[in-house]
């Protein structure tokens, strides 16, 4: 038992998980003292935001007075962290309704587009990488990476509608919205996301595909590579079985920021397709000064940063077989 | 084909002549492929309204804090939802602007216009099966009053003093002061009938559609109410409404078939869509307009020959022209539209002088004049460039006008109000009292320009509560004039609110009170066979 329990402190991995869990943990708190400070230097609150230019001074005062927003701001924002640590996540200021309820179904559909366009963009984004490295200064090479490069060059919005007015408007081919419901089957879901789902993996592709690209370049010029090519092993065997996995580590690191940039960063494919996703909800939040709502998308989101970071090294050292296997 | 197509919808809609169309189908070799009945006789045939159908409404201004209490109703979303399709107020705009009665079936006033006796229509059931009754009635109305209330419709129904229950289907309600206007004040879109102890959030209302799912700025579907107590109303099955607020994905979902009507179309590509054969413009001269605020507390708007400079320095019909790409109506410096009753059209119409302002400027006792615009598209759309107009403007009349761009952020709270000469938008009122008695009376919160005018306030209170529509008249046609002369609004441009629906839709001329035939496009619209 006790050599069990050694084991798992000395392991480099589990020690390392558990430290960055420490300090996800504190990071966490900082940004959740950070989004309050943020929001509330912002002009205005919520009373003021809701009721706009209809905001006489006797309603705002008993608008603040339901909603406790008169009480000091620290006094709120302690309030709120001791619910959030028995994992009460309060309810919106503006609807009334359980955050977790708000957040949980659009949550689910940031995460279903995230994960298809990830399905969708990494094996593209490798096996055109590891194309591109194979016929390094080729015009293959040359095509794959002035067509990424061009399609991550232009804004988001931008290569969203010229995919809607040709795929959708001109031909109809796909939604041009994709307004998804709770009980849509999943093939007319995966119909309804296609073009949200093409430019962002269109968005995506470039980084992952030439960090792949440079990274397998790399290795391919050191010199157990010229060995094995020497041995007369195939080019496929040797971009695969030897170059591959020595170059995991980076390709694993971009493509986890890339994951995260699909949960955090896709608000602007979100407003042009319609996509009921979370960071919609994040930008009303904000501009009506719903504090609760706007902690709690931004605790979901700094979890993903923290927790794909995680995943990214810990992958990454499972990768090294010197870390895997410590004396 | 195509060609054609685009010509007859060219005709339909009144771009091209009878003449021209015939001239070009004769070039394009078409001009026998014209159906017979295509030039119909006289008047086109109206259609009748028929049933059936799932009317999809792509709409601009929702959000996901959106809920479906009537004391909030931020947006367009939620108001053509609660509104529009589940609920009813007592009375109704209809499209002559008149308020007839919707859940009332009668409406009287004591001589002095100080008492109202509401009867109410008999029969009526909630969605939750409940007979409506004036206990229904009175708490819905005091969800708005009160000293604890939060509802944005607080300052409508201040004026009242006291509701009274005289039996089940009458109330009879005490006003603080006589207003002869207050059938229109009962229309009001925040003053739907709730049943009684409900907010109203869980979507028990009495109107021609019941709620079947809610995804707060997402997406609405809401499904006909078998029981609803007008025949003549809710044509549609099903009524789906999608929160789309960026307009290209508005416009893209309607080209493609994606819903069948959407709000809020966009000026710059408005001639595009105008052209495709399928699609109609429904457009509607309603009371929405775009100010320019002076505070007349403050110098040098104090003076109202500054004032009057300001006014002959703005070019109207450019800002029509260049702002609003010809979709407007120019404005005469006072916020009573020509949808309005007592509209004054005998007012001549205020143009740019250039010398006229400089007259009023040397009056005043000035060369030149700098003043600091401030401005944001928070204010409106176009708002920026508006100001951007008013300088060039106002520099041939030796006013320099200084636009500051404010943030859009926070604009109500921080700009309006505060700066003393910045721009504002009014939805505008269905009665002159109301305009006038919310932004323009002495002691009103959003009296933004501070303006105190003893003959305009005395007016106010003698108009409200005159019976005779003569007097009721000359009153408020002095009123716009004392406004628009001696007033501290600059008023350039009341707005065109633009739909575009497909041509399956039919309609009535649609009420101009608010956007989408008062909100009511679901309930009063049809698709056509």
């Amino acid at each position: 038992m006790t050599r069990v329990m050694t084991w798992f402190i000395k392991n480099p991995i589990f020690k390392m998980v558990g430290q960055r869990l420490a300090i996800g943990l504190g990071t966490l708190l900082v940004i959740s003292g950070l989004i309050f400070v943020g929001v509330e230097a912002l002009p205005g609150d919520l009373a003021e935001a809701v009721l706009g230019q209809n905001a006489l001074p006797e309603t705002v005062a008993a608008f603040r007075a339901e909603l406790k927003l008169d009480l000091p701001a620290h006094t709120r924002y302690f309030t709120w962290l001791g619910e959030v640590m028995q994992g009460e996540l309060g309810n919106s200021l503006a609807s009334g309704k359980p955050i977790s309820e708000l957040i949980g179904w659009r949550f689910k559909n940031t995460l279903f587009l995230a994960g298809t366009t990830a399905l969708v963009a990494i094996p593209l984004a490798l096996i055109l990488g590891m194309l591109a490295a194979l016929y390094r200064d080729t015009w293959l090479d040359r095509c794959l990476s002035i067509s990424t490069l061009a399609a991550i060059s232009f804004p988001e919005f931008f290569v969203a509608y010229i995919l809607i007015t040709l795929l959708s408007v001109k031909f109809a081919l796909f939604p041009s919205i994709s307004s998804i419901t709770r009980d849509m089957p999943l093939m007319v879901k995966l119909h309804t996301i296609t073009l949200p789902c093409v430019t962002l993996t269109l968005v995506v592709l470039a980084h992952m595909m030439r960090m792949t690209r440079a990274a397998i370049i790399n290795v391919l010029d050191l010199p157990f590579i010229e060995m094995a090519r020497l041995k007369g092993i195939s080019k496929w065997r040797i971009i695969f079985n030897h170059a591959l996995p020595n170059a995991l580590a980076p390709i694993i690191n971009v493509i986890a920021l890339n994951l995260a940039y699909l949960v955090v960063g896709v608000v602007v494919v979100e407003v042009v397709f319609v996509y009921p996703g979370l960071g919609q909800l994040l930008v009303d939040s904000v501009s009506k000064r719903d504090l609760p709502v706007v902690q709690a998308s931004g605790l979901i989101f700094a979890v993903t940063y923290v927790g794909l970071n995680l995943t990214a090294d810990v992958l990454a050292m499972m990768s090294n077989p010197r870390l895997r296997h410590p004396q | 084909m195509q060609k054609l197509n685009e010509l007859e919808s060219l005709y339909t809609k009144g771009r091209i002549s009878r003449r021209e169309f015939m001239r070009r189908a004769v070039i394009a070799g078409m001009a026998m492929a014209v159906a017979p009945t295509f030039f119909p006789k006289g008047a086109r045939a109206a259609e009748g309204p028929k049933r059936g159908g799932r009317l999809r409404v792509g709409m601009g201004g929702a959000s996901t804090t959106d809920t479906l209490s009537p004391a909030v109703l931020t947006d367009m979303m939620m108001q053509t939802l609660v509104y529009g399709q589940l609920g009813n107020s007592l009375m109704e705009i209809d499209n002559a602007g008149q308020a007839v009665p919707e859940l009332a079936s009668s409406i009287e006033s004591s001589a002095d216009a100080s008492t109202w006796l509401i009867r109410l229509r008999k029969g009526v059931t909630f969605h939750n099966g409940k007979t409506m009754t004036a206990d229904d009635v009175i708490h819905s109305i005091n969800i708005h009053r009160g000293k604890s209330s939060t509802s944005a419709a607080k300052p409508i129904v201040k004026p009242i003093q006291s509701i009274v229950k005289e039996d089940a289907y009458t109330l009879r309600i005490e006003l603080a002061t006589p207003n002869a206007d207050f059938p229109y004040i009962l229309t009001d879109y925040h003053l739907v009938i709730v049943p009684e102890g409900s907010d109203g959030t869980d979507g028990v209302f009495t109107g021609a559609y019941r709620l079947k799912s809610f995804e707060p700025g997402v997406r609405s579907l809401t499904v006909r109410n078998p029981d609803y107590f007008r025949e003549d109303r809710g044509w549609f099955d099903e009524v789906e409404t999608i929160g789309i607020n960026d307009i290209n994905a508005r416009t893209n979902a309607l080209k493609t078939g994606q819903v069948d009507l959407i709000n809020r179309c966009e000026l710059k590509t408005l001639r595009f869509l105008e052209r495709m054969p399928n699609i109609q413009l429904v457009k509607q001269n309603g009371y929405r307009h775009y100010t320019f605020v002076m505070r007349t507390d403050t110098a040098p708007y104090s003076d109202n020959n500054v004032r009057m400079a300001l006014k002959h320095a703005v070019d109207r019909q450019q800002l029509v022209d260049a702002v609003f790409r010809g979709y407007a109506v120019v404005g005469n410096d006072h916020p009573i539209s020509t949808g309005n009753r007592y509209h004054a059209g005998d007012l001549p119409q205020r143009v740019y002088d250039a010398d006229k302002a400089k007259y009023y400027l040397k009056k005043a006792g000035m060369d030149r004049l700098k003043v600091d615009f401030h401005t944001a598209d928070a204010a409106f759309l176009g708002a920026v460039d508006a100001g951007i107009l008013f300088r060039e403007s106002a520099a041939r009349a030796g006013i320099d006008v200084n636009v500051v761009r404010e943030p859009n952020d926070g604009y109500w709270s921080n700009v309006w109000t505060k700066k003393p000469f910045c721009a504002c938008f009014w939805g505008g009122r269905v009665t002159e009292d109301m305009m006038f008695s919310t932004a323009y009376a002495e002691n009103a919160a959003w009296n933004d320009s501070k303006w105190k005018h003893r003959r305009f306030n005395e007016l106010l209170v003698t108009a409200r509560g005159e019976l005779d529509e003569v007097k009721r008249k000359a009153q408020y046609g002095e009123m716009q004039r004392l406004v628009r002369d001696e007033g501290g609004v600059i008023v350039p441009v009341f707005g065109t609110d633009i739909a575009a629906a497909s041509q399956k839709i039919g309609f009535d001329t649609p009420a101009v009170n608010w956007e989408l035939d008062g909100f009511r496009a679901a309930q009063r619209w049809w698709f056509k066979s």
